[in-house]
C-alpha cells in the first residue's frame, strides 16, 4: 500500500492546478519530437534565427539545439537553484522523521524527502543537458555561490511546522512551477510535469497533517495554528521580489523561460490558500487580508521584503547550519565516493585485459 | 490469544521497526544522491514491514493494541529486537555492513515463513522477501566496492564487519519463543555463512572469528544506544495522550 494514500478532505484550487499541469503534458506529448534542428555549422545569425522562431512559435528548444549563451546560463542557474533547493530542502523536513507521532505519518515524511532527492537527481541531470555538470553545480552550492529557495533557511521546530511547511510552501512551489511545465526548454518542461504532480501530492499531504491537527486537541490545534503563522510570511516570500524589483525576469519571460510576474504568481498564490485556510479551520496571519470585488482577489500585506534581501544574503535563522550540514555530509561521503571510483577503475582494467 | 504467536511476530516487526528507524535517520547523510533515494527506499521497505508485523502482532493479541500503540507505547525492556538492528550507523561502512548481515537473514527466514503454515505471516513474508533481496544485493554490491576499494575504505569495512560480527550469533539463537512459532531461524546460520563468506572473501576482507556472542535482545535487555532510539522515537506521540495524528 502507498504509505500517502489518506483520507483527503476536498482541497479547493489543487485540482485546477494539476489539471494545467496536465494539459501542459498532454501538449508535450503531442508535439512529440522537437521541431527540425537548428541547421548544422551554420552561421550564428542564421543559428539566432532558428532559436527565435522556434520561441515565437512556442516550440521546445532540446539539448541537440544552439541556443544564445543567455539562454543557457539563466536556465542552467534557474534549474540549479531548483534542484539545490530540493536536496537542502530535504534538511528541514527529515528533522522530524525519527520523531514523527505514528508509523503512517512516518512512512509519509520519509517518501516526500525521498522524492526531494529523486527531484534533486533529476534536476541536476536537466542541467547537465545544457552543458553544466553535477559536481561543479554542488560546489557552487556549498560555496555559497549558487542559492536555494528562501524558505529552506527556518527552522521546523514542532510538529505543526512540518505540516505548514509542506501544505504553504509545497503549494506555493505548485503554484510557481506550473507555469514551468511549458517552459520553452523541452527537458525541464518535461521535468517540471513529473514534478508538479509529485509536489501537488506533497501539498495535500501537508493539507491532510494540518487538518488532523487543527481538529485535535487544542494543544494540537495551537501546534498546527502557531506553525501556520511562522510560515504564511516565507511562503509568500517564496515568489520572490516584486517584478520591478526582480533582476532577472525580463529576459526569462521574453524567452520563454518564465511566464507570470512575481507578482501575478503571489497573487494566485494567495487566492488558492485562502479558502483552503478556512476548510482547515486555520488562520493567516494578516490582518488586511480581505476579498477584493473590484479586483476578483484577495488583497494581502506583501511579505517583508528586507527580511527576504537578509536571508537569500545569507543572514536567515538556519542559512549556516543547512550549508554547514550539506558540506559536511559531502565531505563525509568523500571515501565513499573515492572508494567507488577506486573500484570501478581496478575492475574496467581487469575486464579490459 | 496464542502468547507465542505474538512473541514470534513481534520480534520480526521489532526487528523491521529498530531497523528502519536507524536508517531512515540517515536521510540526507548519503554520500551521494542516488544513495539517498536508496537508502529511503530501504528505510520505508522496511517500515512497511514493520508496520504490518506490529499490527498482525497486535491482532493476534486481541488486545486492541495497534501498530502504533505497539511503536510508541512499549518501553524499552518490552522491545525484543536483536542487538544488531540497534548498533549505531558510525560511518556508511557500518551502515552497509549492518545491512548486509541482516538483510541475508531476513531473506532467508521470510524465505521460509512465506512457505508456512500462518497465511497471514506468510502473505506478510512473500511481500517482504523481495524487498530484503533488493536490500542485499544493494549490500553485496557496497560491500565488495569499498572492500575492494581504497585503503581507507578497506579499513573501515573491516572495522564494521568486526565490530557488528559478535551481534549476528543472537539471531540465530535458539529459545522457546523461536521454536514455538513459525520457523526457528537456528537452523539458518549455516545459509547464512554461505552467502556472507563468498560476499566477504570478494570484498577482499577477513570473516571474523566466533567468539564474542552478545545476547539479551530478544528478552528486552538492549544496549545503550536502545534507549536513545526508542526515547527520541516516541517522544512528541507520548507528549499527546489519547489523540489522533
Amino acid at each position: 500500500m502507498d504509505p500517502r494514500a489518506s483520507q483527503p478532505a476536498f482541497i479547493p484550487g489543487a485540482a485546477e492546478l494539476l489539471a494545467e499541469v496536465e494539459a501542459a503534458e498532454s501538449l508535450l506529448d503531442q508535439r512529440g519530437p522537437a521541431g527540425a534542428a537548428a541547421p548544422a555549422g551554420g552561421e550564428e545569425a542564421d543559428l539566432l534565427a532558428h532559436f527565435e522562431a522556434v520561441i515565437a512559435a512556442d516550440a521546445k528548444i532540446e539539448p541537440r539545439d544552439w541556443v544564445p549563451a543567455g539562454y543557457r546560463e539563466s536556465l542552467i542557474r534557474q534549474i540549479a537553484q531548483h534542484a539545490h533547493s530540493e536536496i537542502v530542502g530535504m534538511q528541514p523536513e527529515s528533522n522530524w522523521i525519527t520523531r514523527a507521532p505514528s508509523l503512517k505519518r512516518k512512512a509519509i515524511l520519509l517518501a516526500k524527502v525521498q522524492d526531494e532527492a529523486g527531484h534533486g537527481l533529476y534536476l541536476y541531470s536537466v542541467a547537465e543537458s545544457l552543458g553544466a555538470n553535477r559536481e561543479s553545480l554542488l560546489t557552487a552550492l556549498h560555496d555559497g555561490k549558487q542559492k536555494y529557495l528562501n524558505f529552506i533557511n527556518y527552522p521546523t521546530l514542532t510538529w505543526g511546522d512540518v505540516g505548514a511547511l509542506a501544505w504553504l510552501t509545497d503549494g506555493a512551489a505548485v503554484v510557481n512551477q506550473v507555469p514551468l511545465c511549458r517552459s520553452s526548454y523541452g527537458p525541464y518542461a518535461r521535468a517540471m510535469v513529473r514534478v508538479c504532480k509529485e509536489e501537488s501530492f506533497h501539498h495535500r499531504q501537508g493539507f491532510d497533517l494540518l487538518w488532523t491537527l487543527s481538529q485535535g486537541s487544542p494543544a494540537q490545534h495551537t501546534m498546527a495554528q502557531e506553525a501556520v503563522n511562522r510560515w504564511w510570511g516565507p511562503a509568500l516570500a517564496m515568489f520572490g521580489p516584486p517584478h520591478r524589483d526582480s533582476t532577472h525576469s525580463e529576459k526569462s519571460m521574453a524567452w520563454r523561460i518564465k511566464r507570470f510576474t512575481n507578482d501575478e504568481l503571489r497573487q494566485r498564490f494567495v487566492d488558492i490558500t485562502v479558502p483552503q485556510a478556512e476548510i482547515l479551520g486555520l488562520t493567516l496571519p494578516d490582518p488586511a487580508l480581505a476579498w477584493n470585488s473590484e479586483r476578483g482577489h484577495y488583497d494581502f500585506t506583501p511579505p517583508d521584503y528586507e527580511e527576504l534581501k537578509r536571508v537569500v544574503a545569507g543572514n536567515g535563522p538556519c542559512n549556516r547550519q543547512r550549508l554547514a550540514r550539506r558540506r559536511q555530509a559531502h565531505e563525509q561521503g568523500e571515501w565513499v565516493r573515492a572508494a567507488a571510483a577506486a573500484h570501478a577503475a581496478k575492475h574496467s582494467r581487469e575486464d579490459a585485459a | 490469544m496464542n502468547e507465542k504467536a505474538v512473541a514470534y511476530v513481534l520480534r520480526l516487526g521489532d526487528d523491521a521497526l529498530v531497523a528502519a528507524q536507524r536508517m531512515a535517520a540517515l536521510a540526507t547523510w548519503a554520500p551521494q544522491l542516488e544513495e539517498d533515494v536508496a537508502l529511503a527506499n530501504i528505510a520505508l521497505d522496511l517500515l512497511g514491514q514493520a508496520r504490518a508485523l506490529l499490527t498482525y502482532a497486535g491482532e493476534l493479541e486481541g488486545q486492541g493494541r495497534d501498530e502504533d500503540l505497539l511503536a510508541y507505547r512499549r518501553d524499552e525492556h518490552e522491545f525484543t529486537s536483536a542487538l544488531l538492528v540497534e548498533q549505531p550507523d558510525t560511518d556508511f561502512a557500518a551502515t552497509m555492513v549492518k545491512l548486509l548481515f541482516f538483510s541475508a537473514y531476513q531473506r532467508l527466514l521470510y524465505e521460509e515463513l512465506s512457505a508456512g503454515d500462518d497465511e497471514t505471516l506468510a502473505a506478510i513474508a512473500a511481500k517482504s522477501v523481495k524487498e530484503v533481496a533488493y536490500h542485499l544485493s544493494h549490500a553485496c554490491a557496497w560491500t565488495v566496492r569499498l572492500g575492494d576499494g581504497t585503503e581507507e575504505s578497506k579499513r573501515r569495512m573491516q572495522t564494521a564487519v568486526d565490530e557488528l560480527w559478535p551481534y549476528t550469533h543472537e539471531l540465530f539463537a535458539s529459545d522457546s519463543v523461536w521454536r514455538g512459532y513459525g520457523f526457528d531461524p537456528a537452523g539458518l546460520r549455516e545459509r547464512w555463512l554461505g552467502i556472507v563468506e563468498p560476499v566477504l572473501a570478494e570484498a577482499t576482507l577477513e570473516r571474523p572469528v566466533d567468539d564474542w556472542a552478545p545476547t539479551g535482545g530478544r528478552d528486552g535487555l538492549h544496549t545503550e544506544h536502545f534507549g536513545y532510539l526508542v526515547g527520541e522515537m516516541q517522544s512528541l506521540h507520548r507528549a499527546h495522550e489519547g489523540v489522533s495524528w
